[in-house]
């Protein structure tokens, strides 16, 4: 009987295998067909039996893609200055040679992935701290509000967020993206539960020794929660450079897109050039890709955190 | 209160308490309340006005009447029951392939289980726009892949090719299954390691007394992943009421897909008979918190009773 069952069991396992071997083929499939159609002839792109391997290489696309040079490669803007200045735009301190539009959508993407990430990652870090280890007035209920604010669906608020935007003079700015981004508050969360485990006596004995708060924090504090930091760091970076609708609805101007963004307007403009959307997905997936693959052990150490007494 | 005798130092190291417990709050409340929580206010406040796009127009004050208008637009009920056609296939669905793939692989080496890992979170990481324009590339009427192998010269499953998203009969079912490869990925991950971190011991004694593998797994097992699950729900469900980018470069709302999501941003910044109404849409957003805000506390509450 148990005999039976064992060999039983070793068949179920070794299908579950098989399956999940083929699962994850089909899930490799499309990052697959984005990377081969980016460097595949149109003809072959657009042949009713597919060309699952390519007859003859092509970099056509990502000449068409870098083709036209359109903006310049960065504008050094100072933020809100449009509120000021006499005819509305803002105050421009210095812009990069032209460069191809796509590759403007990079700089824009990587520069706003960046921001993102280290000023969550400052606000986040002594928010949670604080949330964890002080003992203000007020403490609880703020927490539940965050608490809160996170089930909520982020996206409800983007229209309210583009008017705010509009009044701050912020809207087609790239910061219009980033600010809100920091304001979520997944990452003062995750701080939180981390700081939890920074033990009581060494803030004590730092007490004692006379260093004030924000020494304490820089020189004690620090140091205990780096894990959390990494975790933090690799997760906003990822879901700021991936969140479209956000992007969507801040900003206007061609020069000012992100890649995904970018990608999709190109959708909307020519859906028959599959070989050009294809090479624009695999600019704005594969440095992600890339990001991920060198930090993943942080970024499922974040995804894990997160849910402890979640 | 009872640890510190002296209530002069107390009250001190109280206040002390409280002004470095702000001021390491306040770089994050700037951004919290400035960028969440004042818009949270304005849309459920524009919700009960008929604020339009432009400011130019004066901005009154209407009531329920958005929404008494809501529950009569025949377009908005049919984005709600698509809504919640989405949620209810892909949140079931997600947790228990999710949960299959978890219990089949966390038993094996370091290296396999995280290449496994990886591939399955690959599509999130991926971003939803690359992979939404090589889906509807696979999904295509002519030269996709999906026609091709499931046509007569692959598995002869149909006769002739289907407009795949063109087509009320399946564009939902495959904006569902795009879904579905993208939001498996974080589930896995924590069904992972919530098998890995199940309590031995329990598993140990339980087959010592003769429980089969299956018991074991629903008796001790499943427990202990109650709280996992909760979580994966609850941000399941969030995220599946959220699908917006796959409708909008998809379907763009046609086809029998369009959802609440959609439909707000459609009102807000798309050409209808009203166009830019931000009252309509607010009040739109305002519904969605709702339900998503319901359904979580119902999740909370079902777990809590078990």
């Amino acid at each position: 009987m148990n005999k039976i069952g064992s060999t039983r069991s070793k068949v179920y396992r070794a299908v579950c295998m098989v399956i999940i071997i083929l699962l994850a083929l089909l899930f490799l499939f499309p990052l697959y067909w984005i990377v081969i159609g980016a460097f595949k002839t149109q003809q072959d792109n657009y042949s009713i039996t597919p060309v699952w391997w390519p007859s003859e290489w092509s970099t056509a696309n990502w000449e068409k893609l870098f083709s036209r040079r359109s903006a310049p490669l960065f504008d050094l803007i100072v933020p809100f200055s449009r509120n000021f200045t006499q005819d509305g735009k803002d105050l421009v301190l210095a812009s990069g040679p032209v460069v191809p539009g796509a590759i403007r959508w990079l700089v824009n993407t990587v520069f706003m992935a960046v921001m993102a990430m280290i000023l969550t990652c400052i606000t986040a870090s002594l928010a949670g701290y604080a949330l964890a280890k002080k003992r203000f007035v007020g403490r609880g209920i703020l927490f539940s509000l965050i608490v809160c604010a996170m089930a909520l669906p982020k996206q409800v608020i983007l229209i309210p967020l583009l008017r705010e935007m509009n009044a701050l003079g912020l809207i087609d700015n790239i910061w219009a993206v980033i600010f809100p981004t920091v304001g979520w508050p997944f990452g003062v969360f995750l701080m939180k539960q981390f700081s939890e485990s920074i033990p009581g006596e060494v803030l004590e004995s730092a007490r004692i020794d006379g260093a004030s708060e924000l020494r304490t924090f820089t020189t004690v504090v620090c140091p205990i929660i780096k894990p959390a930091f990494g975790a933090l760091a690799i997760f906003t970076f990822i879901n700021s450079w991936n969140d479209y609708f956000m992007q969507l609805v801040m900003l206007s101007s061609n020069f000012n897109y992100t890649l995904p963004l970018g990608i999709a307007t190109m959708q909307g403009e020519n859906s028959v050039d599959t070989g050009l959307l294809m090479a624009g997905a695999a600019l704005a997936a594969l440095p992600i890709i890339i990001v991920f693959l060198i930090f993943q052990k942080y970024f499922t150490k974040g995804i894990t955190m997160g849910a402890v007494k979640g | 209160m009872a640890r510190n005798a002296n209530p002069t130092v107390s009250r001190a190291l109280r206040r002390h308490e409280n002004v470095s417990g702000y001021l390491f709050m306040l770089p994050s409340l700037i951004f919290f309340v400035g960028f969440v929580i004042i818009p949270m206010v304005i849309c459920i406040f524009t919700s009960f006005t008929d604020s339009m796009m432009n400011n130019t127009n004066p901005v009154h004050f209407v009531g329920l009447g958005n929404f008494k208008k809501l529950f009569q637009d025949q377009k908005f009920l049919e984005a709600l029951r698509n809504t919640f056609v989405i949620v209810l296939v892909s949140v079931p669905v997600t947790c228990a392939f999710s949960l299959w793939v978890a219990s089949s692989i966390y038993k094996m080496g370091n290296v396999l289980l995280s290449a496994f890992r990886c591939i399955f979170y690959l599509p999130v990481v991926t971003g939803s726009v690359a992979v939404t324009v090589v889906w509807k590339w696979m999904f295509n009427n002519y030269y996709g892949v999906f026609n091709y192998v499931l046509g007569s010269e692959g598995l002869g499953l149909i006769e002739k090719n289907i407009n795949w998203l063109g087509d009320s009969r399946f564009a939902l079912g495959c904006i569902i299954l795009i879904l579905l490869t993208t939001s498996v990925g974080q589930p896995i991950v924590l069904y992972v390691s919530a098998l890995g971190n199940v309590d031995q011991t329990l598993v140990e004694a339980a087959k010592v007394d003769g429980a089969t593998n299956f018991q074991v797994f629903w008796r001790v097992k499943w427990p202990q992943m109650l709280p996992t699950t909760l979580y994966i729900l609850v941000i399941t469900t969030i995220n599946s009421f959220q699908c917006f980018a796959l409708i909008q470069l998809l379907t763009s709302g046609g086809s029998g897909t369009n959802t609440v999501m959609y439909y707000i941003y459609y009102t807000a910044f798309k050409l209808t008979s009203t166009p830019g109404h931000f009252g309509y849409a607010n009040a739109m957003g305002v519904i969605l918190a709702i339900f998503i805000g319901a359904l979580s506390a119902l999740q909370f509450w079902a777990a809590k009773e078990k």
